[in-house]
């Protein structure tokens, strides 16, 4: 009896220990399914928003309404990348820098924000050993961050001192602003926010705008109907350093 | 010319030389705490800052690479231009190049942001970049270096010799042109954005690897308790003359140029008379003053002395290593020009101004231990291989 009673016990497990194994492999199976479909839609929204040469991404700083003393562009660029500002000047990381200028002749004064001009011609670009620092096809200039090394070669070649090397442990870096210690980082014309669906602006130009001075224009300057490039034809737009012939994707009217 | 009848052995360990190699250990051993204080902490704890991003390590390693090219003079002389007086040191040479380069390689590597990643800097290549195609230069050269070293120590590869050294003597050209191309073609920085610094790199590669391989064989031949030949010594002098000769010259060259051009202007005024002036005028002067010597004493007298040749390489090796120290430091330290005919009035990014950049401890260790390495390296390597030679009656 005592006999009968443990094998129909056993029993009773097996069948449970089968149920619970079937009920895992379900699992296993729709969250297979789902992931394939995840990916599949990933895929698919990836070529609907893949990057081509069609599009140049850049910027238009009109510099008569950037104000001296103003850096809303420094602090919109800071929290959405997770940059602290505090700290020494020559080792924090700095993506965008306000810089106030006198003409030598006429004692004009001027005020403009500079960061990395997304040159077509990118001299960190080709001085990079490992190809870290490279060109997208719409002109974003970035730095893959798996690769880069910290030779630090693209600072030494950037004209516009535009790059910085993180010096110190990082904590609490935002999904979208991948940052370490010991690796090169500069502007990334916020391409999270310009690769989004809801196709956002870069934080400098939203905060500049939001602070009623709309000096930063951002656009596609391939396209002859956008913003940015009406704005070109009629305020102009010079290049810093524009002897270099890179082709920069910043420009600057009345500069 | 009397050259003495030679054999080529291994290093005895005699006392000497054990007390050299665990002091040169122990620098080393102070060079990897320093690299691995500046990797764990991050560079904030050096100098270096992102105005000066290329610092003293830097200084070290490129000293390191150039002396290594110029190193192999004494073989390149001995196989490729069968002068009688280097054929005794012509392995030594090979030897000390290889352990120089491999030095500078570690240091360079060292103060990497990232080190831990070097086997993405050896797996994956952007041919455009002057810095990828040193690292197959740099390795290519110790490889040419080790089969030359081979031909060398084998005597059924001996008729080969002639032929690797011509191979080594090319490779060490394009290396040493690699080199200064580095800095020869940054459009950004106007110090630096000159052709004239690869032939400048080669001829301080001459002087530095002249320099370093007189240093090395007297040293090998105080372990053995030898001298050099008085015969090799005033050889060695009268190659360095021209060596330093060549350097001045280009550097002259580079700087005159330099004021010439207008653009250039404010970068030489800060060069001369700038917060490296002194290192600048020191360095030249550490140049000048042993050709103007050696000239004298070899030209106008009856030769150089052991003693002052050792010092005098000791000098120009000093002057050479502070004028790449202007070269590099002086070209990051001045503010890179973004407006002509404008002035910065502010900026959080020192847009005006001179940087400040004084090397710190980390920096100092990383690079001694670095020079430390390649003399270790050396002392093991000919106490394995039968490199040093003694001359027999």
């Amino acid at each position: 009896m005592a006999m009968s009673s443990n094998s129909s016990t056993d029993n009773h497990r097996s069948v449970q220990a089968r149920r619970r194994f079937l009920q895992k492999l379900g699992l296993v199976g729709v969250a297979s399914m789902s992931s394939y479909t995840l990916l599949e839609v990933q895929a698919k929204a990836a070529v609907a928003t893949a990057v081509t040469n069609q599009k140049r991404w850049g910027l238009l700083i009109d510099t008569s309404k950037c104000a001296s003393g103003c850096d809303a562009c420094v602090r919109g660029c800071n929290e959405e990348h997770g940059i602290d500002p505090a700290g020494n000047d020559e080792t924090r990381a700095q993506w965008i820098r306000k810089i106030d200028l006198e003409d030598n002749l006429t004692g004009e004064e001027t005020s403009l924000p500079v960061m990395c001009q997304h040159c077509d011609s990118a001299p960190c670009v080709d001085v990079c050993p490992t190809g870290a620092s490279f060109k997208r096809a719409d002109g974003v200039v970035l730095v893959n961050k798996h690769t880069c090394i910290g030779c630090r070669y693209c600072m030494m070649a950037c004209p516009y001192k535009a790059r910085s090397f993180i010096h110190e442990n990082l904590t609490e870096q935002k999904p979208s602003a991948p940052r370490g210690k010991g690796t090169v980082e500069s502007c990334t014309l916020c391409v999270h926010r310009i690769d989004s669906e809801e196709d956002l602006q870069p934080a400098c130009a939203v905060k500049c705008t939001d602070e009623a001075h709309s000096a930063i224009v951002f656009g596609d300057l391939n396209d002859p109907d956008s913003q940015i490039s009406q704005q070109l034809s009629t305020l102009g737009g010079r290049q810093i350093r524009a002897d270099l012939q890179l082709n920069t994707g910043v420009r600057y009217s009345k500069l | 010319m009397n050259i003495p009848a030679t054999v080529h052995q291994q290093l005895d360990t005699r006392r000497n030389y054990v007390l050299w190699m665990l002091g040169l250990a122990l620098l080393v051993g102070v060079g990897a705490f320093c690299a691995y204080t500046m990797e764990h902490e991050g560079h904030h704890v050096t100098g270096m800052t992102n105005r000066i991003v290329w610092g003293l390590p830097h200084v070290f390693a490129i000293s390191l690479i150039l002396a290594a090219s110029g190193a192999l003079n004494g073989a390149t002389l001995s196989s490729v231009f069968n002068n009688a007086v280097y054929k005794p040191y012509a392995r030594l040479s090979v030897v000390l190049a290889i352990c120089l380069l491999i030095s500078g390689l570690i240091v360079l590597v060292l103060d990497l942001g990232r080190p831990d990643r070097l086997i993405i800097a050896m797996t994956t290549y952007n041919f455009r970049s002057i810095f990828a195609w040193n690292i197959f230069l740099y390795t290519g050269f110790i490889a040419v270096g080790i089969v030359y070293l081979s031909t060398l120590l084998e005597r059924s590869l001996n008729r080969f010799t002639f032929s690797v050294g011509v191979l080594a003597l090319l490779w060490r050209i394009v290396l040493t042109t690699g080199t200064g191309s580095i800095f020869g073609f940054l459009v950004g920085r106007s110090a630096l954005d000159s052709a004239i610094l690869a032939p400048l790199f080669i001829a301080l590669s001459l002087v530095m690897g002249s320099a370093a391989l007189a240093l090395a064989m007297a040293l090998v031949a105080r372990w053995q308790q030898q001298s050099v030949p008085e015969a090799t010594v005033q050889s060695f002098a009268r190659l360095m003359l021209w060596c330093l000769l060549a350097v001045l010259y280009f550097s002259v060259v580079h700087h005159l140029t330099n004021m010439y051009v207008a653009e250039h202007q404010s970068d030489e005024r800060a060069i001369l008379t700038g917060p490296l002036a002194l290192p600048f005028w020191l360095g030249h002067l550490a140049l000048l003053l042993p050709l103007i010597y050696l000239g004298l004493r070899l030209y106008r007298s009856d030769g150089i002395s052991q003693t002052a040749w050792l010092v005098l390489c000791g000098v120009v090796l000093s002057g050479c290593a502070l004028l790449l120290y202007c070269i590099i430091i002086g070209s990051q330290n001045t503010p890179q020009l973004l407006f002509p005919g404008k002035t910065v009035t502010a900026s959080s990014f020192g847009d005006a101004g001179f940087a400040s950049y004084l090397p710190s401890v980390w920096e100092w260790g990383l690079g001694v231990g670095g020079v430390a390495l390649s003399v270790l390296l050396f002392g093991l390597i000919l106490r394995v291989l039968p490199i040093s030679s003694r001359a027999v009656e």
